[in-house]
């Protein structure tokens, strides 16, 4: 009795781990074994084991971002303000949606995002991939050399950030230094933070200094990927090393450009350490990207309410664009 | 690798590596400028950081790292005179400009939130992602795909978006400012990393291992505990250095969500400042002991970098 049970139990357990190749002979060791060798098998399906090892991660998810997703949903439709907890909070329907997607100033923030995403993302891309194309060549010592190029991307954007307004400083600051040097132009007029045209790009050159690296990565990733006889190939067929270029390598690391471009797409949308530090959204609002403008909104004017609309409206866009986004990569790579 | 090189028509000419070379080369030094400045600038006294043209030759002082640590009152010449002699290096600095050291500065609590908060977050989120990412690698899980997709959604959502109703429930549960509702907060961001990367390291590691294992005798955790978790070491350590990184840099929810008690040094090393503004050598010092740990980490993980960026979507 005690013996057909045990082979009963491993049977049931070797199904579960879909093993057909060991299920005989397993039966058979467990028939053949006598009951004091056999150990007994103790323990948890593996359906529950499956639930207990997913579990915990699940419950913390949903404690620490589907609740509250679902709180700052429910606080979209209301007046509320957190700096104000024993007002009478009223249910104001869709009316703060209505106001963010009519008010001017929120739709000068989307293009302001728009606007930065844009210019980082192509010169990332066009620096980023020049750089993994020329390390490709595997010159001496390039592993050294990519290593170092790898170093800014791992640092926190927010403390290197911070230091940038000091390279940035008009009078003393290196970069203003070096520009000033190399153009002639003179220091005092190279303001990147307060002058409303450069702005912009203070915080584009140091997110791309910061970034470029990261899509260099993946690039070059996409570059070794390709193997060398499709180049031999071409070779055979006389095809110019421009031809090459166009024909062979840029399809095929497309969709390891494609991919960085993603990624960096999503974590620009989000940006807010780097122009926090660097500009906090001005001079005046001209780097004020939407989530600049989200924490005023939440965090300075209190109307937590109305930037729960705001914050769900641009959790759906990211999610909308990315989703879109990734139908569109599946289909070059598929390609 | 030889055989398919041997004969290749497509090994790069010496001139053009040379060009590449050079090129990139360039690249990697103006592109480590920046850092350098910091570390310079960390040793400078403040009118030397401050001085124009830009010094690149000067006397090396650790004033901006005595500045950090300490706080300082402005004293009279009378007074400083009347003090007994200087007891350490810092002191005599602060006393030269007309100074002397009141306290300890915040950087060190600073210093010490992030590390606990850092160590703590990763040891849970890769706790909890290395269970998940094996429930996910070795059982059928109904709509695997899909909770997948919604763990990683999780970290797509803007920082400040998810403060906003964070920093409502934590004054409701009374974690606000509180290093443990920080880790909650980053186990959880960092928990989706995690199961990503570790489903990776663990796919790779062959059924047959376990399997033989179970045969002998194991039971299902046991052979987890005792022939999966010895295989994914080199795997978990990368992403634990991985969740490691992003809970040390982190500076959204950190600059929102804690003011004292929890704050950690992102938000607090921008705040730093002497008479008349940012004093950039303690700035500059508090940065290069911030930098430092991730410096090392960043090297010794240079082979993993590739897939801990993608999560786990590129591997070599």
């Amino acid at each position: 009795m005690g013996r057909r049970l045990k082979a009963e139990q491993w049977k049931r357990i070797m199904t579960d781990a879909r093993v057909s190749t060991y299920q005989r002979v397993a039966d058979t060791a467990a028939r053949a074994t006598p009951k004091k060798l056999a150990k007994p098998v103790t323990g948890l399906s593996d359906r529950m084991v499956a639930w207990l090892f997913i579990g915990p991660t699940m419950l913390l998810l949903l404690a620490i971002n589907i609740f509250p997703l679902f709180w700052a949903i429910g606080l979209s439709f209301t007046n509320y303000r957190a700096n104000r907890p024993n007002e009478v909070v009223d249910n104001v329907g869709l009316r703060n949606y209505e106001r963010i997607l009519t008010d001017p100033d929120i739709w000068v923030a989307m293009q302001t995002t728009a606007n930065f995403v844009f210019w980082t993302i192509a010169l990332q891309t066009l620096i980023g991939f020049s750089l993994a194309y020329f390390i490709d060549r595997k010159f001496r010592g390039h592993a050294f050399w990519t290593t170092i190029i790898l170093v800014p991307m791992m640092l926190s954007p927010a403390v290197v950030g911070n230091f940038w307004r000091f390279l940035y400083e008009p009078q003393i600051g290196l970069f203003a230094y070096a520009v000033s040097f190399v153009s002639g132009i003179p220091t005092t007029e190279i303001e990147m933070l307060s002058n409303v045209s450069l702005a912009p790009w203070s915080i584009i050159i140091v997110d791309t200094w910061m970034w470029t690296p990261y899509v260099m990565l993946i690039c070059l990733a996409g570059l070794r990927s390709i193997p060398d006889y499709i180049y031999e190939a071409a070779e055979v067929d006389r095809a110019s090393p421009f031809r090459q270029f166009w024909s062979i390598t840029l399809p095929m690391a497309l969709p390891f450009i494609m991919l960085a471009v993603l990624f960096r797409g999503i974590e620009n949308f989000k940006m807010f350490d780097m122009v926090n530090l660097l500009t906090g959204g001005g001079p005046g609002s001209t780097t004020e990207v939407a989530s600049i403008t989200l924490k005023r909104e939440a965090f300075e004017k209190w109307r937590t309410g109305y930037s729960s609309a705001f914050a769900i409206i641009l959790f759906v866009a990211v999610f909308g664009l990315a989703n879109i986004y990734v139908k569109a990569l599946n289909r070059v790579k598929q390609r | 690798m030889s055989l398919t090189t041997a004969h290749s028509v497509v090994v790069p000419t010496r001139t053009s590596k040379r060009i590449a070379g050079s090129i990139v080369i360039l690249y990697a030094l103006i592109s480590i400028i920046p850092l350098l400045w910091i570390f310079a600038t960390s040793f400078k006294t403040p009118p030397d950081s401050i001085a124009y043209p830009p010094k690149i030759l000067f006397q090396p002082s650790t004033e901006g790292y005595c500045n950090l640590f300490t706080t300082r009152t402005r004293q009279t010449p009378e007074y400083i005179a009347s003090l007994p002699p200087a007891a350490s290096f810092c002191d005599e600095v602060t006393r030269k400009r007309n100074m002397v050291i009141a306290g300890p500065s915040n950087f060190l609590p600073r210093f010490i939130n992030s590390l606990v908060i850092a160590f703590g977050s990763t040891f849970c989120a890769v706790f909890l992602g290395t269970l998940a990412a094996y429930g996910f690698s070795r059982f059928k899980v109904p709509l695997a795909d899909d909770l997948l997709f919604f763990i990683l959604s999780t970290r797509m959502m803007p920082p400040i978006a998810v403060a906003i109703p964070i920093y409502l429930m934590y004054r409701e549960l009374g974690l606000s400012d509180s290093a443990l509702g920080m880790i909650l907060l980053y186990t959880a961001v960092n928990v989706s990393l995690a199961v990503w990367l570790l489903k990776g390291f663990i796919d790779e590691i062959p059924r047959e291992y376990e399997e033989a294992a179970m045969i002998d005798g194991y039971t299902r955790l046991q052979a987890f505990r005792k022939v999966v978790m010895p295989q994914a070491t080199t795997g978990i350590a990368a992403t634990a250095i991985f969740c490691l990184i992003f809970a040390w840099n982190e500076y959204a929810f950190a600059a929102l969500l804690t003011s004292g008690n929890a704050q950690t040094a992102p938000p607090f090393i921008p705040t730093i400042i002497g008479e008349g503004g940012q004093d950039w050598p303690a700035v500059a010092a508090g940065t290069t002991i911030f930098l430092v740990p991730i410096l090392v980490f960043t090297i010794l993980l240079r082979k993993q970098l590739l897939r801990g960026i993608t999560f786990g979507a590129v591997r070599k």
